[in-house]
């Protein structure tokens, strides 16, 4: 334990991104992320590094993709009501190519909302995040140890498919404390010959750029980016299963969701009750291969959400409905206890299916 | 003997622009400034959206599209990637910089980014047919003001140079036009200040362009030069609004 | 075997200090660890309270909605999470600003008068610490060393001279009859 310390999730994830080598952040103030800029003011002008505090959500997103197009690491970060903001630039990003590293740590809503934590942006993230057909890799801690590890992650990912990699964490994953290994870096090589450096007049000159008039190029430079969001899906998916070997009722949850759902998963077992759980660290990419696989043993599905029931659509795909799917959660900032999990998983249905 | 060139910073492309638009000169009056100085290599311009959208196929320096309106914060991360080695400008139009990015202008003239904005004011939306623009004038007929633009309904215009020298922050702002050829050379010169300003150090530099768009306005070449001349001059009068240290040096 | 904390308080009081320390004084031991504040506006003034969960095994959730132990700074706290608070659990009240005893029955209940005690040894702003330390003394868990290491912890390193004061309150919390 000694090389640990501790830390709130929101501070890991800014002290994990200097780790990465991201020198440029960009943000606006919003509860309950601002830890992430906080950490950032104090630390960036020491390492020769920018902070910058703009203007709106929506400047922020967009010095990401002016530092992005020459091939540097950067990143933002906000909370709900600001990702919306953000989505503009979220979608440039995207037909542009460019990669960033975009945190969501994510309140309660719609609209202003609330400012307790919740998974309501599941949607947004997974699903696109802003006009035009575009995916973000999207990546659910659930500890402030993952909150670093999977910051250092989602920059490897953005530069490896060029593309923008989410964070979406949550209220208690930014708040909270817990001992972290601060991640050793491997320093690891990406062709950034697309960027604008300056030509040096050394070369043709390079433009970034997500305007394509002509149909038939705008279509081919789609289909040339689901082949590599194929890849993804292929190569990328992560996730953990709990207690999975002998499950019968299978619980689908991500983040401090997947903690909840844990405690209860042990009551549950106490009781004589086979549950288990597959938590999906990637969002986007869905793994839908374990889900798919679990589907073949199990007898019921649930999803614990801090939602109206968002993920529990994928869950459906992936098992292509061929098990029932139940709700168990909260909303609007509540996260549910795990005695109210438990009595989620007790009323499961399954026995007929068998 | 001299001989009328393409500056080297302009590629040898067909631009999209119509007759008697006004934004080929400033193009050229830009590469040429980048020719001079000898900063090609260094250059990376942003495009907006609007007629200019297009740029990026135009100059050959490195090139960056940016969203409507948020230019001057792309142009803010692209600077500050590399401070000392990129030379920064964007090229927005009135829309662009006047009306959706109006938050993006104040507040990187604010920060006195060390940028050069190259602002065209033709009083009217281009790209889109010719609607209303935050610089068209009282009264100016376009397609969302069909019986003249009403200062009761719609407000009035925009005076970007006026409104950010309030401003602490920028460096240098300056009008100039390009509907003849004394207004074309100080239009040179005034672009160049802006450019130089940056490899200085001193800090945000915004060249506004009174331009001509005979097209959406209805108007052969020649009478648009003169509405320039005759409507916007007025309205929007030339000169040095802002020059810190000018003002400075004069102490 | 793993105990879970809830403190409780006005904001103000150090409340999310007092579980700073805690936690740090459970990783020092090697323990699993996780704090979790309340935030928002409730933290200007108003209420506030922190989870820490310290345990053997790696803590599933880290939101303390059932309180081995519950330490409390203000009656609307005692008010909201008495019933909350495991049965055979403790109650550690500060019984200057709360004038009402513990109504459950199968509870540990400790009244430390710990505001008073603060004031009357120059250590005004401290109450926290002492019921934190008759806290840490009647669960067994007043390690001295440990005490202190995770005290240097959490005191600000602007204001060394925070660090006598607070043990100093630890130690009357421990030494509280």
């Amino acid at each position: 334990m000694a090389d640990k310390v501790l830390m709130k999730g929101n501070e890991a994830i800014a002290e994990a991104a200097i780790m990465a080598g991201c020198r440029h952040y960009f943000g606006y103030p919003i509860t309950p992320q601002t830890e992430v800029a906080a950490y950032m003011a104090k630390r960036m002008p020491k390492i020769g590094g920018v902070f910058l505090q703009a203007e709106s959500e929506i400047a922020a997103i967009n010095m990401v993709y002016g530092v992005s197009s020459t091939g540097h690491r950067v990143m933002t970060s906000s909370s709900s009501p600001g990702i919306s903001l953000k989505s503009e630039g979220l979608s440039y990003l995207a037909g542009a190519d460019l990669p960033a590293l975009v945190v969501n740590v994510q309140r309660g809503g719609p609209g202003l909302g609330g400012i307790q934590p919740s998974q309501s942006d599941y949607f947004q993230a997974t699903k696109g995040g802003g006009h035009g057909d575009f995916r973000m890799i999207v990546l659910a801690p659930a500890s402030v140890q993952e909150m670093a590890d999977l910051t250092v992650k989602g920059f490897d990912l953005a530069d490896e498919y060029r593309m923008t990699a989410m964070i979406l964490a949550d209220g208690t994953m930014g708040q909270m404390m817990e001992p972290v290994e601060i991640p050793k870096i491997e320093k690891k090589e990406f062709d950034k010959s697309w960027a604008v450096t300056g030509t040096g007049m050394g070369r043709k000159h390079n433009i970034v750029n997500s305007l394509s008039l002509a149909p038939a190029e705008l279509e081919r430079q789609n289909f040339e980016r689901f082949q590599r969001y194929g890849r993804i899906q292929e190569k990328e998916a992560m996730w953990e299963e709990y207690r999975m070997e002998d499950a019968e009722y299978c619980l689908v949850a991500f983040g401090i969701a997947a903690r909840v759902t844990k405690a209860a998963i042990d009551e549950a077992r106490k009781k004589g009750i086979r549950a288990g759980m597959i938590r999906p660290i990637t969002l986007w990419p869905f793994p839908e291969k374990a889900l798919a696989a679990a589907a073949e043993k199990c007898v019921s599905f649930a999803t614990v959400e801090l939602n109206m029931g968002q993920m529990i659509d994928d869950v459906r795909l992936a098992i292509s409905c061929k098990r029932p799917v139940k709700l168990i959660h909260r909303a609007g900032g509540i996260i549910p206890s795990p005695e109210e999990v438990l009595r989620g998983i007790e009323n499961m249905e399954g026995g007929a299916e068998k | 003997m001299m001989v009328f060139e393409r500056p080297h910073a302009l590629l040898d492309v067909p631009l999209h622009y119509c007759p008697g638009c006004t934004h080929g000169i400033v193009h050229r009056l830009v590469a040429e400034v980048i020719d001079e100085l000898g900063i090609e290599g260094r250059t990376i311009g942003v495009a907006p959206v609007g007629c200019a959208v297009m740029a990026y196929d135009y100059f050959a320096c490195d090139m960056v599209e940016a969203a409507h309106g948020r230019a001057p914060a792309v142009a803010t991360g692209l600077k500050r990637a590399d401070p000392e080695h990129n030379v920064v400008f964007t090229y927005q139009g009135d829309g662009d910089l006047a009306s959706i990015g109006t938050a993006e202008t104040v507040h990187a003239a604010a920060r006195n980014e060390n940028i050069t904005i190259i602002f065209i004011n033709n009083a009217i939306y281009g790209m889109t047919g010719g609607q209303m623009a935050p610089t068209s004038l009282p009264g100016q007929v376009t397609q969302t003001s069909p019986y003249g633009r009403d200062v009761k309904a719609c407000g009035y215009p925009v005076k970007i140079c006026e409104m950010l020298s309030t401003l602490d922050g920028p460096e240098y702002l300056e009008r100039v036009a390009v509907n003849n050829v004394k207004n074309v050379k100080a239009a040179k010169k005034a672009i160049k200040k802006a450019f130089e300003n940056q490899l200085a150090g001193k800090g945000f530099s915004l060249v506004e362009v009174l331009s001509a768009c005979p097209t959406n306005w209805g108007m052969t070449p020649e009478k648009a030069l003169e509405w320039v001349q005759d409507k916007m001059i007025p309205y929007y009068p030339l000169g040095v609004y802002k020059d810190r240290s000018a003002k400075e040096e004069a102490k | 075997m793993t105990t879970r904390f809830l403190i409780a308080g006005f904001g103000g009081q150090g409340i999310l200090f007092a579980g700073k320390f805690l936690v740090n004084k459970g990783m020092m031991e090697g323990k699993q660890v996780t704090w979790l504040p309340s935030y928002g506006p409730e933290m200007r003034g108003g209420t506030a309270n922190c989870s820490v969960v310290i345990g053997d095994e790696p803590v599933s959730s880290p939101i303390v909605d059932h309180p081995d132990v519950l330490m409390v700074m203000n009656l609307p706290s005692l008010d909201k999470y008495e019933d909350a608070v495991n049965p055979g659990g403790w109650i550690f009240v500060d019984s200057t600003l709360i004038e009402r005893k513990v109504r459950r029955q199968d509870v540990h209940a400790v009244y430390v008068p710990a505001t008073r005690m603060a004031g009357e040894n120059g250590v005004t702003t401290l109450a926290n610490m002492i019921l934190s330390g008759a806290m840490l003394a009647r669960l067994g868990q007043y390690e001295p060393e440990n005490v202190e290491a995770a005290l240097k912890k959490v005191v600000s390193v602007k204001h060394p001279e925070m660090y006598d004061f607070n043990r100093k309150a630890l130690e009357m919390g421990r030494n509280f009859e």
